[in-house]
């Protein structure tokens, strides 16, 4: 096996600026804020490095790197990525940075903490996508709980308490089920092969020889602990409170990232893991996340808090990813894990922008606001061209992933039904209106109070921040092939050995 | 040039990137107007040597497509940025540039002094840079690009004057209105989209036309799902029935949008979209039918809610929509080259109409209320005049241009489809003469019934007359590209010539051919201007003469004209029937209840659960030394008994 230590290197570089991080002293708050996006960049970079190493032709894991753990049960330290993991790790290092950055005004109190639990986050949510080891990847996938857990519930707003102990409760009762799950597969693969192993790769050719009436179990029990992070309903009451109540470092790590690991983990265990499963629950999960679709489009419509409508809409687009990915076609995959980056580009911005506004002026009731246009025309702008990649626009990034997944599904054998796609196409239409309703009741009209006529526009940090991320969102929407060219191998051999122990014939 | 058609679409970008980035710092209106304008002027120029070096080749080397890049490649899609360059696509770049060209002229003197005018010229841009798109795009989803594009430059320019109040509500409620009623025409065009991969694997024009044309054992029913899908997407853009509500909304942009957006281009955009897909609307006979069917009541429906309309703008307005229901009429009668006719002719004078509409405003402070108006004629004379040509034009008198697209329009409803579908189009006509000639009288003629010590009419500038007096010759000879062949002879039609080739498929399958037809079309044409002529000499009579006739109507007819007024209640049944019920359930079933109280409750509970059994084992512990040790024995002998009887 190649061993490569670039993805060891973006992998630790932010766990060594952590504990470096603590030698600073903690009154010089602008040191450490410079530190922290120091660290952060330079972990950016060395993943634009391992990028340029990464061979997008081959689908399986690259750039490995492999140390024995726990040699009595033959589980190692082994890191890897595909494409999958590849764009994930881009993602993570990108909106990483640019939170920190966010942060520079947005956090007060206890900087150095801040910093240090970021660092530390950052570590986690790389680990949960370049695992190659399933205990490995439970590790860092419970270990980034707890740096979300403190940022929730230290930085937070008012309910900070309940929302972080919400959040960590319900993620933390689905990651108890993998567990065991976990635990289960392992014995299952010793009295298989009479070998101890943890190694995805051989897990993947052990799953499928499940006798079917265990393996639904199994599945349900990683697929039910992923739903809880993605979230799908009618797993999701845990997000608007998670998101109103984190600051926005918080909400954009939440939804550019953590949703992601769900999704991901759906990509990575749930279908190759276990083919016959994912095939017979399809149909239930898909409606789940039409169901997600409709009904968050729907309850954000009606939102008077600008951060929950947002937090709702996540529910409605991560609907559209869940329905891709079970679709199966690759069309609809590829549309999945774009929309994923979609959604971590357009929502992040969505939430600084909510944020930048929420630091002046102290509310996020659409109701306190109207008529800033004319007061703040580049933040207008930015929050209408934010909005309407979200809207998946054509053009711009969120159309390509949104109209992917729904072709895809459409044609989808393994659903093979129509009606997923017609019912979560009109998903686009309660979009339209939610956003563009909150747009009109913020932006135009009279305006609402005088204190708004002392707002200021933003500010050149913010607006450098927010037009990094319109950078991507207009790349991905008039040139995908940048992007979806990562994933295209590993999504091709997803598809094709699940639908071939499936005998589906595409 | 025509290997570089995508010029004509990347200088209107340009002039957005332009003005969109610099033209608040730039403050000068000179400038901005200059690039604006001359963005959209080269581009017509793109489009018309492409135009004159197309009709130099032999016709079957028309057609050409210039692909630019790859868009989206996955499964069996293949898209491309790739334009079109054909004979339909020509005639309607010709239309959106060059009118559009005109109209930028014009808003260079409409919008002198506002404060958003860079703000306008910009948003103008990105319009016609979107209509190129939808109109040249060799495929499927490159043409709902601009179909979107189109759909949100309206938005933001119906939603312009932000801060204005428009009628019961804000400009910006009716700019969301447009946006979610064309997204819900969207919706049906998106999956009229799938359903023609699902079948044809490819969503290129040239692939799935060639694949339909040879008919490769794909069901009838097949095809009439998409087209009616498809269809669903034109009557959102094109306003028709049931999604027309939008457009008469769409009056509170400023003037010069209305007529380019909401009248010349964007509207027909349903109607090019319907004449592309010629042969798939061709090889579904049910679809056709329910587009002639729709397109006939919405001509009469609009014409007749137009026939009573106080509001300058609304009158045009109700008027673009009747207008746009005989292209439909056309398109479902197989006649694709009689629709793209009226929507040529059509961009002519409706454009003049508004443009003139917006003179008067201009020149009478912002007044819209015709009932405030009158004898206007000798304070704008080049308005008045240029007005009245464009009248005339759509009320059908010839030779203008609106009587000959018109006319053949009436004929194929009478030849393909029977005398009901053209005496509905006959009286639709004679309503249409009637209110044109209407809202001309109470505006031009008559006495003044304003406030001439306060409002003081004056013309326009020449920046705005001008362009003006394009469009009034324009709105004359127009209708000579397609003489009928009664007239001209076999050959005689320009246009039909021109788009043979373009419609030869679907006219095979329909079984059309190039039908000449002998005195009865002479008949009908005289009969429909014999109609014309009574309707405005009735108009004249009522609203010229004895302005009492028309109040006593109203009086007599209270009920009819009241509903008439009130547009049938459509907005209200809408609210009342579905914007109404969603919220309600959105907050109160779904949210309120089911998100709140069903799903969070039953977390909370079960946290609560342990708690609750929390409290009670903690009663367990009593902190009496005596009770743990009586437990740990029994405890002791209970495993041991458990023991003993394993050994056993």
């Amino acid at each position: 096996m190649e061993q490569n230590l670039i993805l060891l290197y973006t992998l630790f570089a932010p766990l060594v600026g952590a504990m470096l991080l603590l030698f600073l002293p903690k009154e010089k708050e602008g040191l450490i804020r410079a530190f922290g996006i120091g660290v952060s960049l330079i972990t950016f970079f060395l993943s634009l490095a391992a990028w340029s190493m990464f061979d997008a032709s081959k689908a399986e894991f690259q750039l490995q790197q492999q140390f024995l753990w726990l040699s009595r049960y033959n589980i190692s330290f082994h890191i890897g990525a595909d494409g999958l993991s590849m764009i994930m790790v881009l993602l993570t290092t990108f909106l990483t940075t640019l939170t920190l950055w966010t942060s520079w005004s947005g956090i007060a109190k206890k900087v150095k903490e801040f910093t240090f639990f970021m660092l530390i986050l950052e570590v986690g949510m790389l680990g949960v996508f370049v695992s190659v080891d399933l205990f490995l990847f439970y590790v860092f996938w419970e270990a980034m709980l707890i740096p979300m857990y403190f940022i929730i519930g230290i930085w937070g707003g008012e309910q900070r308490i309940y929302a972080s102990i919400k959040f960590f409760i319900y993620t933390m009762a689905g990651s108890l089920l993998m567990l065991v799950a976990i635990i289960w597969l392992f014995m299952y693969a010793y009295n298989d092969v009479h070998m101890y192993t943890s190694n995805i790769n051989d897990l993947y050719k052990i799953g499928p020889k499940i006798p079917f009436e265990i393996q639904k179990w199994l599945f349900l029990a990683f697929t039910i602990s992923f739903a809880i992070k993605v979230p799908l309903f009618p797993f999701h009451t845990w997000l608007p409170d998670a998101h109103v109540q984190a600051p926005t470092a918080g909400s954009v790590i939440l939804a550019g990232v953590l949703l992601k690991m769900g999704t991901y983990g759906l990509l990575r265990f749930s279908i190759p893991l276990f083919p016959q499963s994912a095939h017979y629950f399809a149909p239930a999960i898909s409606t789940l996340a039409v169901i997600g679709i409709i009904y968050g489009a729907l309850v954000a419509m009606v939102q008077t808090d600008m951060k929950k409508l947002v937090a709702y809409s996540s529910v409605a687009h991560l609907g559209f990813v869940v329905l891709g990915i079970f679709a199966l076609t690759p069309e609809s995959v590829q549309g999945a894990i774009i929309q994923m980056v979609n959604h971590g580009l357009s929502t992040g911005a969505l939430f600084i922008l909510v944020g930048a506004i929420y630091e002046r002026t102290h509310t996020r009731e659409i109701d306190a606001y109207g008529g800033i246009a004319p007061i703040v025309p580049v933040y207008s702008t930015l929050l209408l061209i934010v909005s309407l990649s979200s809207i998946g626009l054509p053009g711009l990034n969120g159309f390509i992933g949104e109209f992917l997944i729904l072709i895809g599904a459409f044609k989808s054998p393994v659903l093979n039904n129509w009606m997923f796609s017609i019912v979560a196409a009109s998903g686009v239409i309660f979009a339209a209106v939610y956003l563009l309703w909150m747009y009109q009741r913020v932006v135009f009209g009279p305006v609402k109070n005088e204190g708004l006529r002392a707002l200021k526009d933003v500010t050149a940090r913010e607006f450098t921040i927010v037009a990094l991320l319109l950078v991507f969102i207009v790349w991905i929407g008039v040139y995908p092939a940048t992007f979806m060219k990562i994933t295209e191998a590993s999504t091709a051999k997803l598809i094709k050995e699940t639908l071939t122990t499936l005998s589906i014939r595409y | 040039m025509r290997h570089q058609i995508y010029l004509a679409i990347l200088l209107p970008l340009l002039g957005f990137l332009f003005n969109g980035l610099l033209g608040r710092k730039i403050k000068n209106e000179k400038i901005v107007g200059a690039i604006g304008s001359g963005a959209i002027g080269l581009a017509f120029l793109v489009v018309l040597v492409s135009f004159f070096e197309t009709v130099a080749l032999p016709a079957e080397q028309r057609a050409l497509i210039v692909p630019l890049f790859s868009w989206l490649k996955v499964g069996l899609l293949e898209i491309n940025i790739g334009y079109q360059v054909d004979q339909l696509s020509l005639v309607m770049a010709m239309v959106v540039t060059g009118i559009g060209f005109v109209i930028h002229i014009y808003s260079i003197g409409y919008m002198h002094g506002d404060k958003g005018f860079w703000r306008f010229f910009t948003y103008l841009n990105l319009f016609i840079f979107a209509m190129m798109n939808l109109i040249l795009a060799d495929n499927f989803v490159l043409l709902f690009l601009g179909w979107e594009g189109v759909g949100l430059c309206s938005y933001l320019l119906i939603g312009f004057w932000y801060d204005r109040k428009f009628e019961k509500s804000t400009t910006s409620d009716a700019a969301k209105k447009a946006f979610v009623v064309n997204r819900i025409g969207d919706f049906g065009f998106l999956i009229g989209m799938f359903f023609i991969y699902l079948n044809f694997n490819s969503l290129n024009f040239t692939e799935v036309f060639s694949r339909a044309g040879v008919l490769s054992g794909i069901p009838e029913s097949t095809f009439n799902i998409i087209a009616l899908c498809l269809f669903i997407g034109a009557t959102g853009k094109s306003a028709q029935i049931p999604l027309f509500v939008w457009l008469p909304d769409a009056m509170a942009g400023p003037t010069p949008v209305s007529a380019l957006i909401h009248a010349a281009t964007m509207v027909t955009a349903g109607v090019y979209m319907v004449a592309r897909c010629s042969i798939l609307f061709a090889s579904a006979p049910l679809a056709l039918t329910v587009v002639a069917v729709i397109g006939l009541a919405t001509a009469f429906f609009a014409a007749t809610i137009g026939l009573v309309q106080n509001d300058i703008k609304k009158v045009l307005a109700y008027s673009t929509v009747s207008q746009l229901g005989y292209m439909f009429l056309a398109l479902g009668m197989g006649a694709f080259t009689a629709g793209i006719f009226h929507v040529v002719t059509h961009a002519f004078f409706k454009a003049l109409l508004f443009l003139g509409a917006g003179s008067v405003i201009h020149g009478m402070h912002e007044e819209q209320n015709i009932q405030h108006y009158g004898g206007l004629k000798k304070y704008m004379p080049v308005t008045q005049r240029t007005f009245l040509i464009a009248a005339i034009a759509i009320a059908g008198i010839p030779p203008f241009a609106g009587f000959f697209s018109k006319d053949e329009i009436l004929w194929k409803a009478f030849s393909h489809g029977g005398f009901f579908f053209w005496f509905i189009g006959a009286v639709t006509a004679m309503f249409t003469a009637f209110y044109m000639f209407r809202l001309y009288i109470l505006t031009f003629e008559g006495k003044p019934r304003f406030d001439s010590a306060h409002v003081h009419p004056h013309e326009s500038p020449k920046l705005m007359t001008i362009p003006l007096m394009i469009l009034a010759v324009l709105s004359i000879v127009g209708g000579f590209i397609g003489l009928p062949h009664v007239l001209a002879g076999e050959h005689g039609n320009l246009l039909e010539n021109w788009l043979e080739p373009v419609f030869k498929v679907a006219d095979a399958r329909l079984l059309r051919s190039a039908e000449s037809s002998g005195s009865l079309e002479v008949l009908f044409m005289v009969l429909s201007v014999c109609i014309a002529a009574v309707s405005i000499y009735f108009a004249r009579r009522v609203y010229l003469n004895k302005p009492a006739i028309a109040d006593k109507a109203a009086g007599t007819f209270s009920g009819l004209y009241r509903t008439l007024l009130n547009k049938y209640y459509v907005d209200e049944a809408y609210d009342a029937a579905v914007v109404t019920p969603i919220l309600k359930t959105s907050r109160t079933v779904l949210w309120k209840f089911t998100d709140v109280k069903i799903i969070d409750g039953l977390v909370n509970s079960t946290a609560s659960l342990f708690t609750g059994l929390g409290e009670r084992m903690r009663k367990l512990q009593t902190g009496v030394a005596q009770f743990y040790a009586v437990l740990m024995i029994a405890g002791i002998a209970l495993a041991l008994f458990w023991l003993i009887s394993i050994i056993n």
